[in-house]
């Protein structure tokens, strides 16, 4: 990502409704979550924090809600500080993974739970309720309990629950960890509707590298407490700034000294002297897609992606020895950080 | 049960249940059968006696003060020792269980040696006036110090299951600290309060030990439903005995009563079971 | 934690907590121990060995062991029959075994009066004997046992007794090798809670036991006889005996616990 491009977004955050965080340090005890974080994200957007479990991205969506207060560095919101605000005044909405339902009223006082907190009318209040019921598509479910609903069902009143207040910006936490696979792909697809329609400031967190690059518009990737890079979901792709980038968004291999995607993988039956030798273990046929597992020599394995129209053409089989060539790799310095060469 | 052989499981059954027969249903069933075995009058007039009708008076009125006390001080410490930090906490934790172990009349031995004429903060109240020991603050005071840990013990394991996501939840919504007790915290911990009330009222009812020793068994004065059963027996008022602690058998009872409606009620609502927690788990670090 | 109550309200719940705690239960309790050693180590001995004390003490300490015997294996009993057997009234039954929770310890000693007393229907008459005393102890301490035991017999998991049986195991064996293991450390924690109970109780024996010194008269009867006798140095003596030997067994009950949650979780 450009220089240029960043600090658009740090200007774009700090004009209007976007969050900036400024060098901010979390520690628990010894274990330090947060190391020096900074992030823009811009108004309106919707970004996700993409980690590995323990990475702080969650630690790091606390602080901006104010659930947890940093030992250092600050928490802009719309331009303001809100570092020493606490949780209750930042009007943040905020969407735990395990949903945080209130078990003990119904779907409508779960949402009209903030409204009545601000002291607005009963007629106000009922009004706004069934907007955000018909939003996220709980009509017919205001009389009914947590405990009677799915899954989704759940986190989307959740949701609701969080956008009542209008709040400035949108945290999810995980949202969809908890549902299962179908659920799951049905809500994200259903939150990025959401976010065309509402439009606030949204931020979540998740693990799954799918999910953000499906969802987000910008993806800012955490490791070991600091963030590794910040960047649309192509450029993160195709541009990885350190082997952990490279390695956790989208497969990838080592191939020599080099990293490489399974797709940028030339096979040939002869060498060329820019090639290595392989030995074929299994073809793989996954529909349209092949996978081919290999061995080099030196017992690394790997696998490359092709068509079913280049294997058919190349004729591979199981056991056959072949040479490989990446048609494009990475090279990252000793420490793994700062790309050093693209070939 | 598949694995146990018909006749062992008839002959544990049998003997479980003339065990449990022998030892606590025919005696209960008995005490009822003695009272009214010479018709409901005798008892009645016992039982509405100027002495029986004080006696149940001073009795509900410990009841009374000592177990709404001892919720809001158990709500408020269960709340401590599930959501605080602090060095020695896990001793006082311990220290909440104290009332379980130690005896009755030695409970009224340490309050009489406190509250009493002669102990240093008995006796400063003396001289103001205010008199405990052989007086109803006395009976308040025993009361609350035997039922103290039941309401704590039933509401830390729900605390602890709830978790504090609810009230996170709350403050992200601007509920503040006294907002998110009253409407997410209470509510959710509902049930356990109450199981907790019900076992300390039953203790607080029945109290007889403690309140024997601060008592001082002045008749028509400091003397409870409990402590009334014994000196009518002692005076071979056999009948008023009977008749007093029918009143007592029959609170007994309706508190049985509830207490199981109570744990069905919430096993049924949020999959969790309440149960004694004084008994299934021996205070659990926290 | 997140959730921070303004103005100190932590500080505000735990000073709460500790005055109250320290009001009723800790500064009493301490007046105990003090009263108890006030004329020195010396008459804190000599009340302590009196004939009469020790005699009381040794039949509270030996019927509540005995009776702790009783209860681990009527316990255990009656909780199985209770997680694994079914027939009509099994509800009812689980639920009276709460009774002794329930019903005030006097009223307690009435109802064993009524059953086992002079004009006993049966024919059985205990009073003024050793045996009351164990009697009037069975039924105050039934319940925790049996209570201990119940949810751990229900948790533990059926097809390891049947996987026993298809191995050829015989009832006996799969009870001692299979569920007794399993159960034991609910027994022991029951056990032990019956025991802190035995050893204190007092409304239940009253009218029974008859109260007769070196026959019938208990520990905390005893105690009870030297407050009225005005004797309050006699008195707090063996009451310290039973609040330290409660307490202890308080203590390691709650370290056995912690012991036992670890163990489960590794």
């Amino acid at each position: 990502m450009s220089t240029s491009a960043d600090e658009f977004a740090k200007v774009a955050a700090k004009a209007s409704g976007g969050i900036n965080v400024t060098g901010v340090t979390k520690r628990f005890g010894d274990f330090v979550a947060l190391d020096d974080v900074s992030i823009d994200v811009p108004d309106g957007g919707l970004t996700a924090l993409l980690g590995p479990s323990g990475s702080g991205k969650s630690t790091l969506l606390r602080v901006i809600a104010g659930l947890e207060q940093p030992d250092e560095g600050q928490v802009l919101i719309s331009g303001e500080n809100t570092t020493d605000r606490r949780v209750q005044d930042r009007n943040v909405g905020f969407v735990f993974q395990h949903y945080a339902a209130f078990k003990h009223m119904t779907v409508f006082d779960n949402i009209a739970f903030g409204l009545k907190i601000r002291g607005q009318g009963t007629g106000k209040i009922r009004e706004r309720v069934k907007q955000l019921i018909e939003l996220v598509h709980l009509q017919g479910f205001e009389k009914r309990f947590p405990n009677q609903l799915s899954g989704g069902q759940r986190q989307r009143m959740a949701l609701a629950r969080a956008l009542a207040v209008e709040p400035k910006v949108l945290l999810l936490d995980e949202p969809f960890g908890a549902l299962d696979a179908k659920v799951r792909q049905e809500l994200r697809t259903w939150l990025r509707h959401l976010h065309d329609d509402v439009h606030v400031t949204t931020i979540f967190v998740t693990h799954d590298q799918e999910e953000a690059m499906e969802v987000a518009e910008q993806i800012i990737v955490m490791n070991d407490g600091r963030v590794e890079q910040s960047g649309g979901p192509r450029d993160l792709y195709e541009d990885p700034a350190s082997e952990f980038v490279m390695g956790f968004v989208g497969p990838a291999h080592r191939l020599g000294e080099s990293w490489v995607r399974p797709h940028d993988v030339e096979i040939r039956h002869e060498p060329n002297g820019k090639t290595i030798e392989a030995l074929i273990d299994r073809v793989v046929h996954l529909g349209f897609e092949v996978r081919v597992e290999l061995t080099l020599q030196d017992g690394e394995t790997f696998s490359v992606q092709l068509t079913r129209e280049q294997v058919d053409e190349l004729e591979l089989k199981d056991g056959q020895i072949v040479f490989v060539r990446p048609k494009s790799s990475r090279t990252f310095s000793p420490d793994g950080t700062v790309p050093a060469t693209v070939a | 049960m598949s694995v146990v052989n018909p006749f062992a499981r008839y002959g544990m059954r049998f003997a479980a249940l003339l065990y449990l027969g022998l030892l606590l249903a025919i005696p209960l069933v008995m005490i009822f059968v003695k009272t009214f075995e010479d018709g409901f009058r005798e008892p009645l007039e016992a039982v509405t006696s100027e002495e029986g009708l004080h006696a149940f008076y001073l009795t509900l009125l410990c009841v009374g003060i000592a177990v709404p006390l001892n919720t809001i001080f158990g709500v408020l410490c269960a709340l401590m020792i599930v959501r605080d930090k602090f060095p020695g906490k896990s001793i006082i934790n311990s220290l909440i269980d104290l009332p379980f172990a130690v005896s009755p009349v030695v409970i009224g031995l340490a309050l009489f040696l406190v509250y009493g004429v002669d102990g240093f903060i008995g006796g400063p109240l003396d001289d103001m006036g205010i008199q405990i020991i052989f007086s109803t603050p006395g009976l308040v005071l025993a009361t609350i110090f035997v039922s103290l840990p039941f309401v704590v013990r039933e509401v830390v394991p729900v605390l602890q299951e709830i978790g504090d996501d609810q009230e996170q939840a709350a403050s992200t919504l601007g509920a503040n600290a006294w907002q998110t007790f009253w409407r997410v915290t209470l509510p959710s911990i509902r049930w356990g309060v109450t199981y907790g009330v019900v076992l300390a009222s039953a203790r607080a009812l029945g109290e007889f030990g403690a309140v024997a020793v601060v008592s001082g068994r002045i008749s028509g004065e400091t003397e409870t439903l409990p402590l009334l059963v014994q000196n009518e027996y002692d005076n071979f008022n056999v009948a008023g005995a009977y008749a007093a602690a029918i009143v007592l058998a029959i609170l007994a009872v309706l508190i049985l009563l509830s207490m199981n409606l109570l744990r069905r009620r919430s096993s049924g609502d949020e999959d969790e079971e309440l149960g004694l927690q004084v008994v299934a788990q021996p205070a659990k670090e926290v | 934690m997140g959730l921070r109550a303004p103005f100190g309200g932590e500080v505000l719940v735990r000073g709460t907590v500790l005055m109250w705690l320290s009001i009723i239960v800790l500064i009493p309790l301490g007046a105990v121990v003090f009263r108890s050693f006030d004329e020195g180590a010396g008459a804190f001995w000599e009340a302590i060995s009196e004939p009469e004390a020790v005699a009381a003490i040794k039949l509270t300490v030996i019927t509540s062991l005995v009776i702790v015997v009783i209860n681990a294996l009527m316990g255990t009993l009656i909780a199985w029959v209770l997680v694994r057997d079914e027939f009509p009234g099994k509800r009812i039954v689980n639920s009276i075994i709460d009774l002794p929770f329930a019903l005030p310890t006097i009223v307690a000693g009435l109802t064993l009066l009524a059953l086992y007393g002079n004009d006993s229907p049966i024919g059985v008459n205990v009073t003024y004997t050793k045996v009351a005393v164990g009697l009037a102890l069975l039924f105050v301490t039934l319940p925790f046992v049996v209570r201990a035991v119940q949810p751990v017999l229900h948790e533990l998991d059926e097809e390891m007794e049947e996987a026993a049986a298809s191995l050829g195991a015989s009832n006996f064996r799969i009870f001692r090798s299979i569920i007794l293991p399993n159960l034991t450390p609910a027994i022991i924690a029951g056990c032990a809670l019956a025991f802190a109970r035995a050893i204190g109780e007092f409304g239940s024996l009253v009218l029974i036991t008859g109260n007769i010194p070196f026959d019938t008269q208990v520990a905390s009867v005893y105690i009870f006889g030297r407050i009225e006798s005005d004797n309050t140095t006699a008195a707090a003596a063996v009451a310290v005996f039973l609040l330290v030997l409660s307490v202890v067994i308080l203590f390691a009950l709650n370290l056995f616990g912690r012991w036992r949650s670890r163990h489960e979780r590794g």
